[in-house]
């Protein structure tokens, strides 16, 4: 039982209607929306709670209570923010793109309704410097919105003020940690902070400040609409909802698809890719939630449900639902040494683990690629992911480790093999 | 209070404590690069990782995770032994491991925490990262290569300098730290960068390749650079002192130093005078200690002698100097060389009351008549903190750039007497006024008028005191404490036409006006002062004598002897001991310490280390009204205000580039 269309929330996905205000109104946006808001802010908070919805950036963090970490008054005169991370750079990521496209006022209409649950002043829309016709389709809908009274003073006629703002990046990954991003919105060298203390307490411009993903704020308002026991009907417990799988690489007919979440990989690629190029038998692994996350072997990933729990049962994780599907006819050495190269060049620099750690991951890989280094670099290429991992400030570090540790648990006799055939099986490094 | 415990050590630590504290007030070493405690915390480094519960199941940076009730804490697991050296290991896959040629080697952290925490072997095989040299100036040497990013030199400059010149370029681990477009980096404080740099990235260029940290003998002394008394130490081989470096002292110097107290020090043996000299037919040429004291007895001047002290001279060579005008029968003696006469019938009333470390608690800061960054350097950053804090900031006189936010109100000094209602109004407010009146201040009769200035804002109030006196001359407070100073300043001694003036290294004094003076010099360097002199006596450096100073907040110190004066150059007060036996009197002293005893039995409070205590600050005379236009401040040069300086090469340099612009074209490679 997969997905029907009338439980889609992104119902212009591909763009066969507009994404001005007219079309978006006849799919329902902005229905209402001063209704929505009047239910108050609390109600709206734990609606979102009750859905059991997720954060679909990658994390996979409680969206409600994210929500509900923003102070309820500002004792000091500071205002609240929202942020809203469309710095999609992950690669094989490509939903945020979709949305801003062919749908972006479910964003700003999402950007409003959070905004006012959490009490926030304003929305900061950070959006990813390479998607240029994608920020002038954003401004260009905020602008009908301010044009037609839902966002600005006076916001849906709703007495909350509110404004919008798009603001675009520079096409650094790192951009997309929130805290860089807050330091990037700033005007500052994009670099993630330390933590504590956390945006809700004082995030952009010193103020609490929440940053959400651009697929969690999008459907906040379906999900109120049509009730928070309609969204969590679909999926496993703890996994609810429906979600953005974008799939890439070996399938017949790659695409970014709404579907229910945990829905069995088998079933997503049968039912909407066409299979996997050269049939079943022809997959070699899956990396089911962009390059961040560890892949999985064809035999372990193929009846997977594809979700939070799911996928981590697997050794890997949902991220942001970027499948990338690999076949037979894939170098898988020479894949995950790409990925190493760009985790060496887009680490910030800032924190010493990362910063030399990603430049010798890479060299190592490069190396196992042709198979020229000894069989211990294997192992020791194996400690220096683990002393990366959980060192650094942010998140890149365990981002770059993951796709090598799942390299060499699944495929460790592929570099072994490519050792051995380059035949000058060296000795040991002392 | 939380409670925490380290390694099975309970201990309460003070509220706001980092991890990092608590497990140094438990006694444990935390190793770490870019932790500082003057600087705010960057948590780049990752080498101050421990293990935390409760908290993820991974290691915490402890220099940025704050102490909490019931914390366990430990320093010691197989957990953060591994992290210390995975991460030692990254931070030296990519250095150059050049310790044999680098100037860092013997004082480098780096070196040091990779001897305790590191694997003991390389396991990197792929080629290290290079980086291009960057020009930082005169006085920074930098080697990139050896940088480990730890972001310490950004902080300061952003930070504590309040200049942002130093930052950090690209990312990932072509990350570069460089000054903008590679320029010098200009402030007076530049130079603190080398002692933060935790490695041998950014070294002293004048001091490059010139010895080992174990080969230098290392005496305590204090800056004569400017009248803070910075806190210093002398690191000498043989008979050259070789480097100055600061010492912590939280009261006066943190742990900073002006790039001219700190390299001014090849100026030590540079123009020396090594020998008597006795002018004949209008020539100075050199004599031997015996015919420069006959000399100095044939001018048998009687009681008709007077006494200028210098700007560097401790207070032991102006109480032997003064001692010995005594003993001749004369009270002539001044300080004050460029023609001072302000009031100092009162010395808390030219005294930095509130302390340098005082002045941070202040609210509102009035500066009268002072260029803080060239008189005061090091007190510079201490009013960024004020107004960084939110505490106003105003200042009279000529425009120079603050490194905060501040308030000039034009450079008329009736702006006292009627200030701009916004001033009046912040003063008003102020929990903590004050008032700094600097060398133009008190050079163009302000003292009165800002004496009223503190009655009328009652910048004396419980527990503060916000009158401040800025000097600029290490042996002010000495000096106007000895009784250097007469009620018309150095006038009164002209007008007195004295057979002999003897000169203590006074070299910014206007020796034409004792055209019918003899004049002996008593001094280390052949600067003003020797060219007029009629007999050049060679005396010894700071650093070549022990003496006490006093800063310009009243704060009594003792400086110690590194090295001997060259040649046959004598220190000061066994010259005038010598000269005393020459012209037929005595002075009641055959040793140091006899001397140092008469002194404190005469001024107790200058055998004492510590603050003197000056009394209350005076009332104003009534009326007392402030007139005239700062046009300039005294200091023209920062690079170059004393005779040492001014024999600097490496000042001499500063000066022309930093300041004139001129520029030195690199030596071909």
């Amino acid at each position: 039982m997969s997905l029907q269309d009338k439980d889609r929330i992104f119902t212009n996905l591909y763009g066969y209607q507009s994404w001005d205000l007219k079309a978006a109104r006849q799919r329902g946006d902005w229905d209402d929306t001063k209704a929505l808001m009047a239910r108050g802010q609390d109600a709206i908070i734990e609606e979102i709670k009750a859905s059991g919805l997720r954060g679909r950036g990658g994390a996979g963090f409680p969206t409600g209570l994210k929500w509900s970490f923003m102070p309820k008054e500002s004792k000091d005169g500071r205002p609240s923010f929202l942020m809203i991370n469309a710095d999609e750079s992950e690669p094989g990521s490509c939903k945020d793109r979709e949305i801003i496209r062919h749908d972006p006022h479910k964003l700003i209409e999402g950007a409003l309704v959070a905004g006012f649950a959490m009490r926030a002043r304003a929305a900061y829309i950070y959006i990813r410097g390479e998607y240029i016709r994608e920020a002038q389709v954003l401004e260009a809908a905020v602008q009908e919105a301010y044009d037609a009274g839902l966002i600005g003073k006076n916001a849906c006629k709703s007495g909350y003020d509110f404004d919008v703002f798009v603001h675009r990046g520079a096409g650094a990954y790192i951009c997309g940690e929130e805290t860089a991003m807050i330091e990037s919105l700033e005007g500052k060298k994009g670099q993630p902070r330390l933590k504590p203390p956390f945006p809700a307490g004082a995030g952009l411009y010193g103020c609490p400040t929440t940053v959400n993903n651009v697929e969690s704020i999008a459907v906040a308002p379906t999900i109120l609409r049509r009730g928070a026991a309609w969204f969590s009907s679909f999926g496993r417990e703890n996994n609810k909802g429906t979600k953005l799988f974008q799939i890439s690489g070996h399938v017949e007919k790659p695409c970014v698809v709404e579907e229910a979440m945990s829905i069995p990989f088998s079933e997503l690629i049968e039912k909407h890719c066409g299979g996997i190029s050269g049939g079943r038998d022809n997959l070699l692994a899956v990396i089911p939630g962009g390059s961040s996350v560890p892949l999985v072997p064809a035999a372990e990933i193929w009846d997977a449900p594809m979700d939070f729990d799911g996928l981590r049962a697997v050794g890997s994780g949902l991220g942001t639902a970027a499948v990338i599907v690999m076949d037979k006819s894939t170098d898988i050495v020479r894949a995950i040494s790409r990925l190493s190269h760009f985790y060496m060049h887009e680490s910030c620099g800032q924190c010493t683990p990362c910063r030399e750690g990603t430049g010798w991951m890479y060299r190592v890989m490069e190396r196992l690629r042709t198979g020229d280094a000894a069989v211990e670099e294997i192992d020791m290429l194996q400690q220096v992911t683990k002393q990366v991992e959980g060192h650094t400030i942010c998140a890149l570090g365990d981002a770059a480790a993951w796709p090598i540790q799942g390299l060499i648990k699944h495929f460790r006799p592929e570099l072994e093999r490519r050792i051995a055939e380059h035949g000058t099986m060296r000795e040991a490094a002392e | 209070m939380p409670k925490v415990t380290v390694d099975g050590i309970e201990l309460e630590v003070p509220q706001g404590a980092t991890v990092l504290q608590a497990c140094e007030l438990a006694g444990k070493e935390i190793p770490r690069f870019c932790y500082h405690e003057r600087l705010s915390i960057a948590g780049n480094c990752r080498m101050c990782l421990v293990e935390v519960a409760p908290g993820p199941p991974k290691p915490q940076a402890s220099c940025a995770l704050p102490a909490s009730e019931g914390q366990v804490i430990k320093t010691d697991s197989e957990m953060v032994k591994k992290a210390r050296e995975g991460v030692m290991e990254f931070l030296l896959i990519n250095h150059p491991l050049d310790c044999p040629i680098c100037d860092q080697g013997g004082e480098c952290d780096l070196q040091d925490q990779s001897m305790a925490y590191g694997r003991g072997a390389s396991r990197f095989h792929e080629a290290k990262r290079a980086v291009t040299e960057k020009y930082m100036g005169p006085l920074i040497k930098t080697t990139m290569t050896r940088c480990i990013q730890c972001t310490r030199c950004v902080r300061f400059s952003e930070e504590v300098a309040g200049v942002d010149e130093i930052g950090a370029l690209y990312r990932g681990e072509n990350m570069q730290i460089t000054t903008y477009l590679e320029q010098a980096a200009k402030h007076e404080l530049s130079a603190n960068v080398i002692d933060l740099c935790p490695v041998g990235a950014l070294t002293s260029g004048p001091y490059a390749f010139e010895a080992r940290p174990w080969e230098l003998k290392k005496t305590l002394s204090i800056d004569v650079s400017d009248a803070l008394g910075s806190n210093i130490r002398l690191d000498s081989r043989g008979r050259e002192v070789l480097r100055i470096l600061p010492r912590f002292n939280d009261d006066v110097n943190e742990e900073w130093l002006s790039d001219k107290g700190r390299y001014m020090v090849d100026g030590l043996t540079r123009r020396r005078l090594d020998r008597p000299w006795i002018r004949r037919d209008g020539k100075l040429e050199a004599a031997t200690w015996g015919e420069a004291f006959a000399a100095v007895a044939k001018i048998n001047p009687g009681k008709s002698v007077a006494v200028i002290a210098g700007d560097l001279v401790d207070c032991e060579t102006m109480f032997a100097a003064k001692t010995l005008a005594g003993a001749l029968g004369s009270t002539l003696i001044e300080g004050r060389q460029t023609g001072l006469d302000y009031d100092c019938s009162n010395l808390a009333a030219v005294n930095f009351n509130s302390g340098l470390a005082g002045i941070e608690d202040a609210d509102a800061v009035l500066v009268v008549g002072s260029h803080v960054r060239w008189e005061a350097a090091v007190l510079n950053p201490r009013l960024r903190k004020i107004a960084k804090r939110g505490g106003k900031v105003f200042l009279i006189g000529p425009e120079w750039e603050t490194t905060y936010p501040a308030t000039f109100l034009g450079t008329d000094l009736g702006v006292l007497n009627k200030l701009p209602k916004h001033v009046a109004d912040a003063f008003a407010k102020a929990e903590r006024p004050a008032l700094i009146i600097g060398g133009a201040g008190l050079g163009k009769g302000a003292l009165g008028a800002c004496l009223a200035f503190a009655d009328q804002f009652k910048l004396v109030r419980d527990g503060w005191n916000g009158f401040n006196a800025l000097h600029f001359s290490a042996a002010r407070m000495g000096g106007l404490m000895l009784g250097y100073a007469q009620k018309g300043g150095i006038a009164d001694l002209v007008a007195a036409k004295p057979k002999m003036v003897i000169s203590l290294g006074a070299d910014e004094a206007d020796y034409a006006k004792f055209a019918g003076s003899m004049i002996v010099y008593i001094g280390h360097h052949g600067d003003k002062g020797a060219h007029a002199a009629d007999v050049v006596l060679p005396a010894a450096a700071f650093s070549e004598k022990p003496g006490t100073y006093v800063n310009t907040e009243g704060r009594v110190q003792l400086a110690d002897k590194a090295v001997f004066a060259p040649g046959d150059a004598r220190e000061d007060w066994t010259i005038l001991r010598a000269m005393a036996d020459a012209l037929g009197v005595s002075v009641g002293f055959d040793s140091y310490d006899q001397l140092r005893a008469m002194m404190a039995a005469e001024v107790p409070a200058l055998g004492r280390e510590g603050l003197a205590d000056y009394g209350a600050l005076p009332k104003a005379a009534k009326g007392a009204k402030a007139s005239g236009e700062i046009a300039t401040y005294p200091i023209k040069d920062f690079y170059l205000t004393n005779a040492i300086a001014r024999a600097s090469a490496t000042m001499q340099r500063c000066s022309e580039e930093l300041l004139h612009g001129v520029s030195f074209a690199e030596a071909a490679e």
